[in-house]
């Protein structure tokens, strides 16, 4: 267990990566995969820019745009979003509670690889006779008509990535409960650890109707059901619900987590306390709870009648009382502070007044009445892209920002940092800002063109063009990080040195076992008590002693493989290939059989002993 | 280490008090499990007798099987032990869920 | 206190199923995840009920031309007495008393096994009565729960028996007591779910 520092070949690196079960690789999975498919989400709006910049376009055709706006959506919510605020989950959440690593390792790795092969069974559909077209809601009404097997990619590919969300949602929910440092009492956690948790128990809820939607429309689609077939005695209003139910709180998924790293970039950058800390607990609570009782502000067009629009209507609105708490918080952090411009503060800055107006024009679209008026136009398009490019992506850049060194040991380049802030904070505004008037001007959602002389063609070139300045500054942060890594100029436990919590007291990158001796939580903001007194570091809790890790293991990425080849195999059924079944069981056999073999087979994982640790210890001057 | 809040210095004497302890719970089972029987014996015969109006008998099966589960979650999932206050969080919030969702799916899809 | 330690009658804890933190780990982990479980059955449920008895003809059978109570009971009683046999493995686990516990979950899964023949019993039954999953929303939206619940009783069977073959020879230590805790809580839950099938679809489907 010694040979953990020995620099390693290629495939040895590639190996380490496809079995590891260390919450901090996984984070780096997620956050590589996360950002592949963020890229990939990136380009698609490139096209749908590029299509919409004049009049009459035919850079792609009416099919081909419906193809790029559903996998757009669908990419950039659950295959880019998702995946980064759990790259930073992963790697941030342990550290801040004093953990080892989370609560179910094997899980956790599993959760990854059955997000990773969802994901990329979904993009196969472009390279399989076309991807999915009936929108990243795919509305049950069009999605069973559409022709060809783009919908059921979705389907499956989403079904499979969902597994993975949600079982990596109940892992964080018992690391939490159960893993915190000796001392980490529920009211010191810090605020991106609660809204991991509140995060996370909304995955749990919020998860299992998108699994009970996914399948009826797979029964529906492959195997002749008839839950969405009115002939039939269907309805399609039933996959509306299932799948807004699960929707709504989706957002708050995303927007969470972003608010806790906001939270921690506003109090270290501050170099204050968190304004109001308990306050933002509740609020981050009360928004958790809210959010799944709105779900029908997404439908109030579909005529569900005036008493369940007003309910929804008057639910929808409250939720701005906890994130109003909220922003004034952050505010009052900032008063009196002494605020340092680093890059991760550009971006916490910027987002205030970006995503005030997100909420401010939800207030708008929550009021039934006026809804009839905005439903399907380009305001909508714009609201929901201030909330989440201002809200979530300015987060996860910030976050990008902000824990690279925690990954990596490395610190990003803070003028190219700022250069990335600047065009894609302009960029965003310029491409979002005008579509709150084209909407209300009239320019429906979802439509792949336009004809002149209709007052649109001015404000789609201005917003194209500012869909070129996010691009730039996308391509500003990749050159970012392929420098900072050829540089590699390592860093030590503090890089920022305003860190407040624990993840800024380990070395960064942290060892694999994080914590050679748990440390000892005296309060709110850790390890700023501890510097306040002059220490170094942190009190430990426990004398040194050996400590026990979880083996790595391949079973996770032949788990997942084996739902990959499966859905396949289901979807291929309804051709009558011949191969088809035989293809779908050979895949569930593949998954049943590693599960079954993980069951049987003992894993009492290994210890590190302290005689290990306290060489460690002295070879720390060579290794560096 | 386990048995700390059952400690009374003497492992004959503790070993003793436990088995007592968990031979006395396993009646309660029993009790809940008889009486479970009992509920849906008489939620059967309920529907059985085809006196009643529905209005009278759908609500009193749904408050039958209700105090069923409470049964199977206290007593044979062990719900009332000290120790499950994540666990009951955790499963009523989710059945707050559903039950919200139930409610809505039977007033806004067909109208 | 360590998985792999042999343990003796005298030094079981009292809560094998908590003593280690792995096994609080699982113990947590599986109660959030039948949270979960809940609100998947929910919807199912609510599905059910806003599609119970949409034909699309009037030749089709609806709920109370399908279910009947002498069926409905038996499966009922298999799956309760599994549920209290599944109670008394879990008192012999605490008692450290291996080949009793053994001997009740092979009961609990002998039960299981006769509550899924009934049930595929059941549904062939229905499906030469024209209700199929195929042929209407109410067909699909009926096998889709009930199958569900099925799915979970058949998981839950394959379950038990690769536990106690694993373990049929290496009695038990406190690496695999939280594994058998944790099927009985699955068990139960699957008990659960069947005790608001049996009403709403079953009962209430019969009483109109």
């Amino acid at each position: 267990m010694s040979t953990y520092a020995q620099k390693k070949g290629f495939g040895a690196t590639l190996w380490d990566f496809l079995t590891t079960v260390d919450h901090k690789k996984i984070a780096i999975l997620y956050l590589i995969a996360g950002g592949f498919f963020f890229l990939i989400g990136g380009i698609e709006a490139v096209f749908i820019r590029i299509q919409l910049a004049v009049p009459n376009n035919d850079f792609v055709s009416a099919g081909a745009f419906n193809e790029i706006i559903t996998m757009h959506g669908t990419t950039m919510i659950f295959l880019a979003a998702m995946p980064l605020v759990f790259a930073f989950m992963n790697a941030v959440m342990p550290l801040q509670i004093g953990a080892r690593d989370v609560a179910f390792p094997y899980v956790n790795a599993l959760g990854f690889w059955l997000f990773f092969f969802g994901g990329i069974f979904l993009n196969l559909s472009w390279f399989l006779g076309g991807a999915p077209d009936a929108g990243w809601t795919s509305y049950a009404s069009l999605a069973i008509h559409s022709k060809g097997h783009g919908v059921d990619f979705y389907v499956l590919g989403l079904q499979i990535s969902g597994l993975g969300t949600l079982i990596g949602g109940i892992n964080f929910l018992v690391t939490i409960i159960n893993m915190r440092a000796p001392g980490m009492t529920y009211m010191r956690m810090p605020l991106f650890t609660w809204t991991t948790f509140v995060t996370s128990a909304l995955i749990l809820f919020a998860f299992p109707p998108l699994t009970v939607g996914l399948v009826l429309m797979m029964f529906d689609r492959l195997f002749g059901a008839n839950f969405f077939e009115v002939a039939q005695g269907g309805n399609t209003v039933i996959w509306e619900h299932l799948f807004w139910i699960f929707g709504h709180p989706e957002v708050y998924i995303l927007i969470l987590p972003a608010f806790g790293i906001f939270s921690e970039i506003f109090a270290m950058f501050s170099r204050k306390r968190l304004f109001g800390y308990s306050s933002m607990v509740f609020a981050t609570v009360l928004i958790g709870f809210l959010g799944f009782m709105v779900w029908a502000h997404h439908m109030f067009t579909t005529g569900l009648g005036p008493v369940a629009n007003a309910i929804f209507a008057v639910a929808t609105m409250a939720i701005g009382v906890p994130t109003g708490i909220k922003i004034f918080n952050w505010l009052f952090t900032m008063w009196g502070g002494s605020v340092k411009f680093t890059t991760p503060m550009h971006y916490a800055f910027a987002f205030i007044p970006t995503f005030v107006m997100g909420g401010v024009t939800g207030i708008m679209l929550a009021s039934a009445a006026a809804d009839y008026q905005y439903h399907d136009t380009y305001f909508v398009v714009a609201h929901f892209h201030y909330v989440i490019v201002g809200g979530v992506v300015l987060a996860l850049l910030a976050g990008t920002h902000l824990y690279w060194p925690k990954m990596f040991g490395t610190m990003l380049n803070e003028t190219m940092g700022k250069i990335t802030f600047w065009t894609f904070f302009i960029g965003f505004h310029m491409t979002f800002f005008i579509q709150h008037f084209l909407g209300l001007w009239g320019m429906p959602r979802r439509v792949f063109t336009y004809l002149p002389g209709q007052g649109f063609e001015t404000s789609n070139m201005i917003s194209s063009i500012g869909a070129a300045f996010m691009s730039v500054g996308v391509i500003v942060l990749l050159i970012n990080i392929i420098v900072t890594s050829v540089k590699n100029v390592r860093v030590g436990n503090d890089p920022w040195g305003d860190g407040r919590t624990l993840e800024w007291s380990i070395p960064s990158p942290p060892p694999f076992y994080n914590f050679k001796q748990l440390p000892l939580v005296r309060g709110l903001d850790a390890y700023w008590i501890e510097k306040m007194e002059g220490k170094k570091e942190m009190t430990p809790a426990e004398p040194l002693g050996d400590i026990h890790m979880p083996n790595s293991s391949f079973l996770p990425f032949t788990t997942s493989l084996g739902l990959f080849i499966a859905a396949f195999g289901a979807m291929y059924h309804v051709d009558d290939k011949g191969w088809a079944l035989p293809v779908l069981f050979i895949g569930l056999l593949v998954t049943f059989g590693s599960m079954l073999l993980r069951s049987v087979k003992d894993d009492h994982g290994f210890h590190i002993h302290k005689e290990e640790l306290m060489n460690e210890d002295d070879n720390k001057g060579v290794k560096a | 280490m386990a048995n700390q809040q059952l400690n009374s210095g003497n492992p004959r004497v503790d070993l003793e008090y436990r088995r007592r302890k968990s031979a006395e719970e396993m009646r309660y089972q029993v009790i809940s499990f008889a009486l479970m029987i009992f509920l849906t014996l008489v939620a059967f015969a309920a529907v059985a007798a085809k006196g009643f109006t529905a209005w009278f008998t759908i609500p009193f099966i749904v408050l039958l099987a209700a105090v069923q589960v409470v049964f199977q979650l206290f007593y044979f999932m062990h719900m009332s032990h000290k120790g499950h206050e994540a666990p009951t969080l955790f499963l009523f919030s989710g059945l707050f869920v559903g039950l919200v969702m139930i409610w809505a799916f039977s007033t806004i899809i067909w109208w | 206190m360590h998985a792999e330690e042999k343990l003796t009658y005298e030094t079981w804890p009292a809560e094998p199923e908590k003593s280690t933190l792995e096994a609080k780990n699982k113990f947590l982990g599986f109660w959030l995840f039948l949270g979960g479980e809940t609100v998947l059955f929910a919807s199912l449920f609510a599905t059910y009920l806003s599609l119970k008895d949409k034909v699309p003809n009037t030749s089709q059978p609806l709920a109370k031309d399908l279910f009947e109570l002498p069926l409905t009971f038996v499966a009922t009683m298999l799956l309760l007495t599994s549920s209290l046999t599944s109670v008394y493995a879990i008192y012999h686990m605490k008692n450290f008393a291996f080949k009793k516990m053994m001997v009740w979950l092979g009961l609990t899964a002998l039960l299981g096994f006769g509550f899924l023949g009934l049930e595929v019993y059941e549904f062939n039954h229905y499906v030469h009565l024209g209700h199929k999953f195929t042929s209407s929303a109410f067909g699909s939206a009926f096998y889709t729960l009930v199958g569900f619940h099925g799915a979970h009783v058949a998981f839950g069977l394959a379950w038990c028996l690769s536990l106690m073959f694993r373990n049929a020879k290496r009695g038990l230590n406190l690496y695999n007591a939280p594994k058998f805790y944790v099927f009985s809580l699955y068990w139960h839950f699957i008990d659960v779910v069947w005790v608001f099938i049996f009403t709403v679809v079953y009962l209430m489907g019969m009483v109109g």
